[in-house]
């Protein structure tokens, strides 16, 4: 009889528990609410961090002109698309009206089918992946193997069109005779940008001598890799990946005296914010980034201070995007008619699909044109890819300058 | 012996009718539409997870053998599982029948790999046996990583460690570490539940039929079964590929549940995370499986206004609960609380 | 041929700090008969302490070493007391579920404490190297320190179990913890030391790891401790000498599958190794077959 007693406690629990979920009453809505999923813990929490803070700041600016007011969310995914839907649909029973969809490409993926099938419009900051946005060829079988999803929309550059500028760049401006490539083989990411890499380099007929990956579970030790390079005779090694694998390769590069050209993407920015990293290493470094924490712009100059003084870091690549966003929408919002009521205040109680078809025509009308951290005269797409060229920046004397 | 097995299958009967239940009163809420979006959204991972938990006590609550590459299993069920319904899905136009055939492929296959893994290695003992487990677990994670494939007209296209697919048209379905990207979810919370009872149909009508006597009983004292002449290996290798086939078939489900797959969701935490669920739920107690595989996938999601504190609470509870519940000092003291409450109503 | 030989300086290179950390593991499971989880959490909270006293603090680099040995024993002896010693007459699956809650509970607390933010773990050598064939071949100073530091906890550890009456009381206990208590052995007192050892080891094979691989964040511990448990199966679980062979072969095998099979499946060839081994040896390469009684 006890152990009846003890399961009907259990079960009791688990009903009081669910319940839990279930009591959510309605109250006036006095912001919009927007929200994303991103990884706040875990081994990427780094990014989601980023995109977090400075989502907060651009939020807080709006709020405090007094103008569209903002609500804003983020829930934790753990870099993992499962708890990514569950963070999305908590973040729908929050009553998100607006979403920033994820931070990184595998929840991105998940969320971003959910949004399209819920219809939320969705900005992501920095979920780079072809498969979020849908609707793009694969780039080895030339086949869609998503259809578009036509409420989403990326803010950073879709992984191909980085790896063709880069080898677009290296081509262009001769960097490489010989050139080696290590991609993390397990990253969305990674592989996006090194599989449209590779085709065009081999359209350009550049001379790829080798070709290594690693994946998460070996990701810190990279002396075969550079070995690898540096047999093959390589004079620049493109790096596409973020930044606290490339430390590790400069560092491992360094130490076996191995100093060729090292050519990364703009998941290479924050190299030289990294703790602990001789940033003397990074000499030399070239990168494609869209933004440059030490540029000397009003702007950037501004949001970096204010996330210094509140964060004590230097925002990142992912910061700045996330920021963007948020602007992006309040522009977009500002500039349309459909938030407005006719007395001069907004009509928040609007529903997340009605707002989403206003913000999809926003956002792909011909004059619609932001300007921000990451770009100017940014335009996007129907099929969700922002415009915007990555600068061609090399670090000298520790800090990017532009080549 | 007589009152024992009485009381056995009262507890079966119950573990039937709680899991009915609660399953009635679910679709209910759900239905009526007072229930949040964050719980409907789990109503499937659950039902996966428990059948996942249950499999597992099988191997280590009935079998007596620790496993930590369960999630190898489920590994191997979601991907095949989510490589038959995307090929399948002009060709069987139902929903609800390309689920079923999903589940069958993702259970044979699993199956198939619990043999192929089973055969060499349930000759080893205890913790060894673990730890071929856990690099079995790893083994498939690098396996599955590496696995492209593609349908067109033609049929299936397969290529490992490079895309190299020649296809006319067509689509990929499996694109390496990119894992499944687009799935069509069609698992339901019925199917779920229809899984779940076969699992406990087959796992109750195993533990009492002879072979599950063998199975406890090679359990319980190795030598002195071996030397009433129980076969070894065969009774171990049925409980462990019947745990396998279950485990897959548990990976379908949550594979079709979900958007997107990848291979590195199925890690060794995945694996340690079913672990829990067995040990905290009690081994061998199935409807212990069930309760707590529920609430510890509810759990961090109820915890989420803690946000970053979230798992940290989730390792002390789980702490607490392990010394609560196997010290015998806390143990008593717990009991002798609750004694005196009982006294005092 | 240089090549060859670089990769395999790195494989025993890694195979030494495998091999620190599986002694760890060893001899943690030869007495108290768990698999500790945590270790590998124990050895990330090491690499931090290192790593805060060196670059935050400027503390010379032996002082940061000391600092994260005292601290990290001090650390696996509060764990044992707290969570382990309440669970010793319960199932071994008790403990290894406590562990992994433990486990869970340092990753999530460092990642609180210190962010999850990468930090490039100093180099404790200096940089320094020795260039052979006029400098085709670079051996870094801490590759070659790292080698010493197995050596030298190796033979140590074994004069420690064979020599002390301490390490007596350890074998004693591994081979029959009832015996043992009947021959006046303190068994709890001697678990406790035989964690703390284990705890120390992590902390000089978190300093070791770091400066190898130098990228450290909460997680850093948890993939090589995965490897280190391994490689102590490997070399069969229990035995001091067992955990050193096995920790290198271990490393060598990794090294030499990454550069002539593919980066891709080298985890999955280590593994694959570790399964064919246990299935020629079922208690590993130098484990005792241990005879069951009826």
């Amino acid at each position: 009889m006890k152990k009846f007693v003890r399961i009907a406690a259990l079960l009791m629990a688990l009903l009081m528990a669910l319940t839990c979920f279930t009591g959510c009453g309605k109250e006036e809505a006095t912001a919009i609410k927007i929200g994303i999923t991103g990884p706040l813990t875990g081994g990427a929490a780094i990014y989601g961090n980023a995109v977090n803070n400075a989502a907060k700041i651009a939020v807080e600016e709006i709020n405090a002109l007094g103008g569209i007011q903002f609500e804003f969310l983020c829930e934790d995914d753990v870099h993992d698309a499962e708890k990514a839907v569950n963070a999305y649909n908590t973040l729908k029973d929050w009553g998100m009206q607006v979403s920033l969809g994820s931070v990184t490409s595998a929840p991105g993926t998940a969320t971003s089918a959910e949004a399209n099938a819920d219809h939320i419009f969705y900005l992501t900051p920095s979920a780079s992946s072809t498969d979020v946005l849908g609707g793009v060829a694969n780039a080895v079988t030339g086949a869609v193997d998503i259809a578009r999803k036509d409420n989403v929309f990326q803010m950073c550059f879709m992984d191909p069109n980085q790896g063709e500028a880069s080898a677009q760049y290296i081509y262009d401006q001769k960097l490489g005779a010989k050139i080696a490539v290590i991609y993390k083989n397990d990253d969305n990411y990674s592989t996006g940008i090194y599989n449209s890499f590779i085709a065009k380099a081999t359209e350009l007929n550049l001379n790829v001598v080798s070709t290594t990956t690693f994946t998460e579970d070996t990701k810190t030790d990279f002396s075969v890799q550079v070995a690898a390079a540096k047999d093959a005779g390589a004079d620049l090694v493109f790096l596409p990946m973020y930044y606290e694998s490339a430390a590790l390769i400069l560092t491992e590069a360094n130490e076996t005296g191995y100093a060729p050209k090292f050519f990364g993407v703009d998941g290479m920015d924050g190299i030289l914010g990294l703790e602990g990293f001789d940033t003397t290493l990074a000499e030399g470094v070239m990168l494609l980034t869209p933004f440059n924490a030490d540029a000397e712009d009003a702007k950037t100059k501004d949001f970096v201070a204010k996330y210094q003084e509140k964060y004590n870091e230097v925002p990142n690549q992912f910061a700045a995007d996330a920021y963007d966003c948020i602007y992006a929408i309040y522009q977009a919002l500002d500039e349309g008619e459909a938030l407005k009521n006719e007395d001069g205040t907004y009509n928040y109680a609007i529903s997340a699909t009605d707002l989403c078809d206003m913000l999809i025509e926003e956002f792909t009308s011909a004059d619609f044109t932001y300007s921000g951290l990451t770009g100017e005269n940014m335009t996007w797409s129907a099929a969700g890819t922002v415009s915007k060229t990555p600068k061609g920046m090399v670090i000298q004397n520790g800090a990017y300058v532009g080549m | 012996m007589k009152k024992l097995n009485f009381k056995s299958s009262l507890d079966n009967w119950l573990t039937y009718a709680g899991v009915i239940i609660a399953f009635v009163v679910l679709q209910l809420l759900a239905s009526a539409g007072g229930m949040s979006s964050a719980l409907k959204g789990q109503l499937v991972p659950v039902c996966a997870y428990i059948v996942m938990a249950l499999s597992l006590n099988l191997t280590v609550g009935v079998l007596g053998e620790l496993s930590l590459g369960h999630a190898g299993f489920m590994s191997v069920g979601a991907f095949s599982g989510a490589v038959t319904a995307a090929a399948l899905a002009s060709a069987v136009p139902s929903a609800g029948l390309r689920l079923m055939i999903a589940m069958i492929v993702g259970a044979v296959f699993a199956a198939l790999a619990g043999v192929l893994i089973g055969v060499p290695v349930l000759r080893l003992n205890g913790d060894y046996l673990a730890i071929v487990t856990l690099a079995f677990g790893e083994i498939i994670k690098s396996i599955v990583t590496n696995l492209y494939i593609g349908v067109d007209a033609n049929g299936l296209h397969i290529s490992f460690l490079k895309n190299t697919l020649q296809m006319e048209g067509g689509k990929m379905i499996m694109n390496g570490p990119m894992g499944v990207p687009a799935n069509t979810k069609i698992a339901t919370f019925l199917a779920g539940f229809i899984l779940i009872m076969i699992t406990l149909v087959i796992i109750f009508n195993l533990v009492k039929s002879r072979s599950g006597r063998a199975i406890m009983a090679l359990r319980d004292n190795r030598i002195a079964a071996e030397s009433v002449g129980i076969n070894v290996t065969k009774y171990k290798l049925m409980a462990f590929v019947i745990s396998a086939a279950l485990a897959g078939a548990a990976g379908s489900l949550f594979g079709l549940s979900q958007n997107t797959i990848v291979a590195t969701k199925f890690d060794f935490n995945t694996s340690i995370l079913v672990l829990v669920f067995v040990v905290l739920g009690g081994l061998g107690r199935m409807w212990g499986s069930i309760i707590a595989a529920a609430a510890l996938t509810i759990l961090p999601e109820l915890l989420r206004e803690f946000s970053e504190y979230r798992m940290l609470i989730y390792a002390i509870v789980l702490i607490l609960v392990m010394l609560a519940t196997n010290n015998p000092t806390i143990k008593g003291f717990f009991a002798k609380i609750f004694k005196r409450k009982g006294a005092e109503e | 041929m240089l090549t060859f030989l670089n990769h395999f300086i790195n494989g025993i290179s890694l195979g030494s700090i495998y091999a620190i950390i599986a002694l760890g593991y060893t001899m943690v499971y030869g007495i108290a008969k768990m698999l500790n989880f945590a270790h590998g959490d124990v050895i990330m909270v090491g690499a931090y302490v290192c790593f805060f006293a060196v670059s935050t603090y400027n503390l010379p680099p032996i002082v940061g070493v000391l600092l994260a040995i005292v601290i990290c024993t001090l650390l696996g002896v509060i764990i044992e007391g707290l969570a382990y010693k309440p669970l010793r007459q319960a199932t071994s699956l008790a403990v290894l579920i406590t562990a992994i809650g433990v486990s869970y509970f340092l990753q999530n607390a460092a990642q609180l404490l210190w962010t999850s933010n990468p930090k490039i773990f100093p180099n404790m050598f200096g940089g320094a190297s020795i260039k052979l064939f006029g400098g085709e071949l670079i051996i870094p100073v801490g590759t070659l320190v790292t080698i010493a530091a197995c050596i030298v906890i190796m033979i140590g550890l074994t004069l420690f179990t064979n020599m002390t009456k301490m390490g007596k009381a350890m074998r004693a206990c591994s081979e029959d913890k009832g015996a043992a208590q009947l021959m006046g052995i303190n068994v709890n007192r001697t678990i406790s030391v035989t964690f703390a050892i284990g705890a120390a080891l992590a902390a000089i094979a978190g300093v070791l790891l770091c400066s190898a691989y130098p990228s450290l964040v909460p997680t850093t511990g948890s993939m090589p401790g995965i490897k280190a448990f391994t490689a102590a199966v490997f070399g069969g679980i229990g035995s001091i000498p067992g955990a050193l062979l096995g920790g290198i072969l271990l490393g060598i095998i990794e090294i030499f599958a990454g550069a002539y099979i593919s980066t891709q499946l080298s985890n999955a060839i280590v593994f694959l190794v570790l399964i064919l081994v246990l299935l020629i040896k079922p208690t590993g390469l130098l484990g005792k077959q241990i005879r069951e009684k009826v």
